[in-house]
């Protein structure tokens, strides 16, 4: 489980400079702010602009192409469940809808007690050991609907 | 302190592995490595005995009280000792000429590299110069392993004559092809035979700087790479003086951010200099402007990882092995469900039905195998009455399906092949960059039409409609994402008719 930094535009601008000698820096500058905010903040945009001499549109328009960043903090932990062929061959799409179901969230959301954000991703390249999750980073294989519960009552 | 080697590849993380380690701990000088790729075996530990290597599995942690008792260390006899690794049929039918490494040596340690045959390929590089390297890659037959097959030699050549301020080495790591995980294996289980493929490669063409994009969900192969990285930068292999030598070359890994789309070589550069991954027309080719405007080769990791053994064995060892046109070996990946899933590398020309059936050991349900689907999500699902086809570039092609970058998704007799047009659809609505109309707009268009087929709305009219619609994606798309989505579809439609045709309970409309 990953604790993030409250918003802090000084933070923000030290992030931002320690990538900006890079070539082509926008996709590093956004994983190191998401790495620390949890995601990338909405206040953090124009920053990136400025340093990156881009408009803001063009900024939104980086952040929102790529489905890794986020404009929200995730919940406590962060569930990326695979939903790509090697794991749909083993069931993992049932699996799927019974833990939204019982977690009362669709696709990128957060259960209400702020507890599990449930990310879809297509492939984690565990396709021989699915169905596959990542849980807070650590990957999990062959999963089904006890161990997967199991895994998430471990983590809380 | 006898010597245990368990992996740390993520495959193996996720099955225990960790646990494994740390209850070995305070037994035996732990060694981390790859993973050999017998998945159904893992986390598959090895001691190492005067006998040479003894290996067990699956292990779990709570087994390793009992395994110590059987004399683990000295490699005593356990219901889960499976006796000397090389000798496990799955390993003995390989040719492992890229994948020699993993799984056996310490990824991280430079010393246990060279000990495996490691840099002999790059120091006879840079002995030979650049236009005898490109020589060996050309006879070689080397063709690119990210799926599209071009022959590498004259990629190389291409950007090799191409001027320009400074040029660039790109490793598509980006492996997003449901199936495939020989890129991650690698990464995390031999990371120094990309980094010497990619100096091989600087040194043909005269570039001084790689990039390897990898994409974000390879959190474990990131953190290895990168690793790896600052040992070569230490060790001297990547620097100012690539071993000694008066050449430069230096690597960066970049993580990618959840975009399919970003495996295709044009998008790849747009998201490396900064940009939404969009495709890019060609020509310009990235050989003549690649990143940043610069000539650039953009390979696959296990192109780039393959060069080492031609340039230490030599061309004719590689070439002497295949089939027709597809030369050398190709990591086969089995994944999904299938009873053996593991890595196996071999020369192109395997039958499928030898890979499912023979290797693969069928279904792992126990099932029978209904269809099988290479190439990752853009690839054909075939049914058992193709299983004939060689593993071969042509070969695939003319059956309307491709090889990709090797991966072999088993589904058995449970799946609903309408069902998998529909996700195909749906992938490519999700994962188009938006650049073309029949991609971004076709991919809805399609899912909505298979969403009405499904229903038993205009069954025939709306067949009639998808099958145009796919040819206009198929000849109208800009890359190989929206040109290539008719493949599962249409294969879906031609080898599994019943499926979308299922008698409705209630007549619609």
């Amino acid at each position: 489980m990953a604790a993030y930094e409250p918003w802090n535009e000084q933070r923000a601008g030290e992030i931002i400079a320690a990538e900006l000698g890079r070539e082509g820096a926008a996709l590093p500058i956004l994983h190191a702010l998401q790495a620390a905010f949890g995601h990338v903040p909405r206040d953090a945009v124009p920053m990136v602009a400025t340093a990156l001499n881009l408009t803001r549109a063009e900024v939104h328009g980086i952040v929102s192409f790529y489905h890794e960043f986020r404009e929200h903090a995730p919940g406590r932990h962060l569930l990326h469940v695979c939903r790509a062929e090697a794991c749909q061959s083993l069931g993992a799409d049932a699996m799927h809808t019974k833990l939204r179901q019982k977690l009362g969230v669709d696709w990128h959301g957060t259960t209400a007690d702020g507890a599990v954000t449930v990310e879809p991703v297509f492939c984690l390249g565990l396709c021989a050991v699915g169905p596959a999750a990542l849980l807070d980073g650590r990957p999990l294989g062959r999963l089904d609907d006890e161990r997967l519960q199991a895994e998430l009552e471990a983590a809380s | 302190m006898s010597r245990v080697f368990v992996p740390r590849d993520a495959a193996a993380l996720a099955l225990g592995a960790d646990a494994v380690a740390a209850a070995l701990a305070s037994h035996a000088g732990v060694v981390r490595t790859g993973s050999r790729g017998l998945f159904w075996l893992e986390p598959m530990i090895e001691v190492e005995t005067p006998q040479g290597r003894i290996a067990y599995g699956p292990v779990a942690a709570a087994d390793i009280p009992g395994l110590l008792d059987a004399g683990l260390v000295q490699g005593g006899p356990h219901r889960l000792r499976l006796g000397k690794p090389e000798d496990l049929p799955f390993l003995i039918g390989q040719t492992r000429f890229t994948f020699a490494r993993c799984g056996v040596v310490d990824p991280l340690s430079l010393d246990d590299y060279r000990a495996h045959g490691g840099l002999k390929g790059l120091a006879r590089a840079i002995e030979a110069g650049p236009a005898a390297i490109i020589d060996a890659v050309a006879k070689s037959g080397l063709r690119g392993r990210g799926g599209a097959g071009f022959p590498t030699g004259i990629k190389w050549k291409t950007t090799a004559d191409a001027t320009g301020a400074r040029k660039y080495i790109v490793c598509n790591a980006d492996e997003g092809d449901s199936g495939t995980y020989a890129d991650r294996m690698l990464m995390e289980g031999d990371p120094f035979a990309l980094i010497e493929g990619m100096a091989i490669a600087g040194v043909a063409v005269g570039a001084a700087k790689g990039y390897v994009y990898t994409r974000s969900e390879y959190p474990h192969a990131i953190a290895a790479f990168d690793a790896a990285l600052a040992i070569a930068r230490r060790e001297g292999l990547l620097g100012s003086n690539v071993l000694g030598s008066d050449h430069s070359f230096d690597i960066e890994q970049r993580v990618g951010a959840g975009a399919y789309i970003c495996g295709e070589e044009t998008s790849l550069l747009e998201s490396l200099e900064g940009r939404r991954g969009q495709v890019r027309a060609k020509p310009p080719l990235p050989a003549h402007k690649g990143l940043f405007g610069m000539p650039t080769v953009v390979n696959n990791l296990v192109t780039l990882a393959s060069v080492p053994f031609i340039l230490s064995e030599g061309p004719e060892a590689y070439q002497a092995v295949g089939y027709g046109r597809s030369r050398g070996t190709m990591p086969i990946q089995l994944a999904g469900n299938v009873k053996y899933a593991g890595l196996f590398e071999a020369g192109f020309g395997l039958t499928l039905g030898e890979i499912v059936n023979d290797i693969g050991g069928g279904t792992r349900s126990g099932r029978p195998v209904r269809a099988v689907q290479v190439g990752g999500p853009l690839g054909a699902y075939f049914p058992p009455a193709l299983f004939d086809t060689p593993f071969d570039y042509e070969a695939f092609a003319a059956r309307d399906g491709l090889v990709g970058h090797g991966g072999v998704v088993v589904f058995d007799d449970t799946v609903d092949l309408a069902k998998q047009a529909r996700f195909a659809m749906e992938f490519c609505a999700a994962e188009s960059c938006g650049k073309c109309t029949p991609c971004r707009i076709g991919s809805v268009r399609g899912m909505e039409v298979v969403d009405r087929i499904m229903a038993g709305q205009k069954v025939d009219a709306n067949i009639a409609l998808l099958t145009d619609l796919c040819h206009t994606m198929k000849f109208g798309s800009l890359c190989a994402l929206g040109g290539f989505i008719p493949y599962p579809v249409m294969s879906a439609l031609t080898h599994f008719p019943e499926d979308f045709r299922v008698p409705q309970k209630v007549a619609a409309e």
